[in-house]
């Protein structure tokens, strides 16, 4: 069991891990019947902190683990969990193909535009113009994830903020409920190697979406428009919201029976090889 | 029946209980993806095609974490995206089955054409010390009863197991026995049914085998950790060195159990034979037959077949290898890949081969042509 928790003094990290940890208790689920699959990184550490059931994937995979469980099992609550780089670098293929297949699980991206286990390389978020020892003459435009995933139709978007515990607790209560691939992107301040973006530069521009009554999450025009706003204004909180049919759709095999509770007996293969007599 | 060597992959995984398979589309294996597939919804099995084979073998292991028998099939340049998720299969001991379908390389080469281009790669490849398991079924029914075993090895011993087939074995059609599902037995291993875990429960509890008893989450009444890094015995990450020195120790000390089920490679011996005609999976059809024709031309030939490659036979290779014939290794690469594993398992070495790596199969015709060349040059020394 892990005795220190491996993350820096004042680490968003932390504050994630309460807003996970509250939402998990007032959903009232047993510990037993949650799964968190993570890539590597400081994000990727996550499971390690919390008592439920964990399976460390390698870097950028977490999430196509985290939907084969989910299929098989589907008693299980599943959280796939890893960083800005774990899931919009080495895992980008597999962030779209999983907004596009839709399984229901819950994807948490602790985004602080930063490599932070790597001690500091530029990650697809990172700022434009971040000076890093990878990227000496600064970065270029950065991925906008968000707006990817209101263009992918991903079912659940929202945009979180480490330090309001409350509200990101909320919003992964939503996630959970949510039926369908819910996908946070949580902004989160790196104080050791990322000094633009942070709790000062957050606490200016973060405001609650939640709190404009006339912001419908199920228009998908206004939640590209709304992903895109970024500057002296970030919005937090539901962007998009679309009801899809489940990966399960595309595949027959699965019934009512979950996969994991199946009898395995080689007898039932008679009828079949008879098909090449 | 009369059946290719892709259905009877199919047919194999099927009765040997997979449940899950995560396959991306590739020649020459993309006939059991999709058999499987047109299967899955009156078997119950699930067949998926994901974006990459990076995500198959994730899958895979998401899959088999979870507590089904999963699978996956792709071709050298698929297998070459896994390597890294194999590795995962091998640090966190979680089963898989990865038949890899040769095709000649490297990297696109000749996609729709045969070879044996790839013993070493599954053999050796992977980060890091691990045990795995390596088939190369001969024919059709080989490949059936031994990719059914390669579930039972796989999870017995929370291993991954590779089943090498190329183009020609899966495209060939064959008249066989009805396969006997009565073989078929389902061997999951040591697995901590629902309340009977003990309260010190740890996934990768050090035992006289190396295997640790498995737990499912939701399914053993117990919370399982996995982890890609090094973990200790309760499967979370560590950097200790006496922790990952006895980890990889255990790991590695399941190859002494394993060892008992790998069968011995076929020898058929003939009488006053001087050469031993040395061949491995799809190629052995026409070994044989070639032997045949040898013999009915009074030159009796042995041979030495392997389809259980890993953990490598060493001994009963050697026996095979040190009756004083002249031995030559027949295979359908270029570099002799089972002449050099011969070598490195046993220290035998093998002066003398016959190569084809044209994208052709090796016929029956070729073997005994380039064997009389041999012959002829052999007598000459």
């Amino acid at each position: 069991m892990p005795g220190d928790i491996a993350w820096c003094p004042g680490c968003g990290n932390y504050s994630i891990l309460k807003a996970v940890k509250k939402a998990l208790f007032e959903l009232e689920l047993d510990p037993v019947n949650v799964l968190f699959v993570s890539g590597i990184g400081q994000a990727g550490k996550f499971p390690q902190y919390i008592k439920c059931n964990m399976l460390n994937e390698l870097h950028g995979r977490a999430l196509p683990a985290a939907v084969a469980a989910k299929i098989v099992n589907p008693d299980l609550t599943v959280f796939a969990e890893g960083g800005d780089g774990d899931g919009y670098g080495e895992g980008g293929n597999h962030f779209m193909a999983a907004m596009q297949h839709n399984a229901d699980i819950t994807y948490l991206v602790h985004d602080n535009k930063v490599y932070g286990l790597t001690k500091g390389q530029a990650s697809p978020t990172s700022v434009q113009g971040f000076v890093t020892k990878t990227t000496p003459a600064g970065t270029g435009e950065p991925l906008n994830p968000v707006a990817l995933a209101v263009a992918a139709d991903c079912s659940f978007v929202a945009r979180g903020y480490a330090a309001d515990i409350e509200h990101l607790s909320g919003l992964i209560k939503m996630a959970v409920k949510h039926r369908g691939f819910s996908y946070i992107d949580i902004l989160q301040p790196c104080v050791t190697f990322n000094r633009v973006n942070t709790y000062q530069f957050y606490q200016k521009r973060v405001y609650k979406l939640d709190e404009d009554k006339n912001y419908d999450p199920y228009d998908r025009a206004a939640a590209f428009t709304k992903s895109l706003e970024w500057g002296d204004r970030i919005p937090i909180g539901l962007i998009y919201k679309v009801e899809r049919p489940l990966i399960e759709a595309m595949i027959p095999g699965v019934n009512a029976v979950p996969l994991v509770d199946h009898e395995l007996d080689p007898m039932k293969y008679e009828e079949l090889l008879n098909e090449f007599i | 029946m009369f059946i290719n060597g892709s259905h009877s992959v199919a047919l194999g995984a099927l009765s040997g209980g997979c449940k899950f398979l995560a396959a991306y589309p590739m020649t020459p294996i993309t006939p059991i993806l999709e058999f499987m597939a047109s299967k899955g919804k009156e078997y119950n099995v699930a067949v998926f095609q994901p974006e990459d084979e990076i995500a198959a073998i994730n899958m895979v292991i998401g899959a088999s974490y979870a507590g089904v028998r999963a699978m996956t099939v792709t071709s050298g340049s698929g297998y070459a995206l896994m390597v890294e998720g194999i590795g995962l299969s091998g640090i966190a001991e979680i089963p898989a089955v990865i038949v890899l379908g040769e095709r000649p390389g490297p990297a696109v080469g000749l996609p729709t054409r045969t070879e044996q281009g790839e013993l070493l790669f599954p053999v050796f490849s992977g980060t890091g010390e691990f045990p795995r398991v390596v088939f190369a079924p001969s024919d059709a029914e080989d490949a059936f009863y031994l990719t059914a075993k390669a579930f039972n090895l796989a999870e017995k011993y929370q291993v991954p197991v590779i089943i090498i087939t190329d183009t020609y074995l899966g495209n060939s059609y064959f008249t066989v026995e009805k396969y006997d599902l009565s073989r078929i037995k389902i061997e999951r291993g040591e697995i901590v049914a629902e309340g009977t875990a003990s309260a010190d429960y740890t996934r990768y509890a050090v035992t006289e085998s190396g295997v640790s008893p498995r737990a499912f989450p939701g399914k053993s009444g117990v919370l399982v950790y996995s982890d890609s890094d090094e973990h200790d015995e309760t499967g979370h990450i560590t950097e200790g060195a006496e922790v990952r020195t006895r980890q990889v120790a255990k790991r590695l000390k399941k190859y002494e159990s394993i060892k008992k089920e790998i069968s011995a490679p076929e020898f058929v011996k003939a009488e006053g034979a001087e050469y031993t005609l040395i061949s491995w999976g799809s190629t052995r059809a026409a070994v044989k037959e070639a032997a045949a024709v040898l013999s009915a031309g009074k030159i009796p030939v042995n041979i030495l077949h392997l389809t259980e490659i890993w953990p490598f036979p060493a001994q009963a290779v050697a026996e095979a290898l040190s009756g004083g014939t002249v031995n030559i290794a027949v295979e359908n690469n270029a570099s002799g890949q089972m002449a050099y594993l011969i070598m490195a398992e046993t220290g035998i070495e093998i002066m003398h081969r016959i190569n084809k790596w044209d994208g052709r199969p090796i016929s029956v015709q070729f073997i005994v042509k380039e064997f009389k060349k041999l012959a002829g040059q052999v007598k000459k020394k």
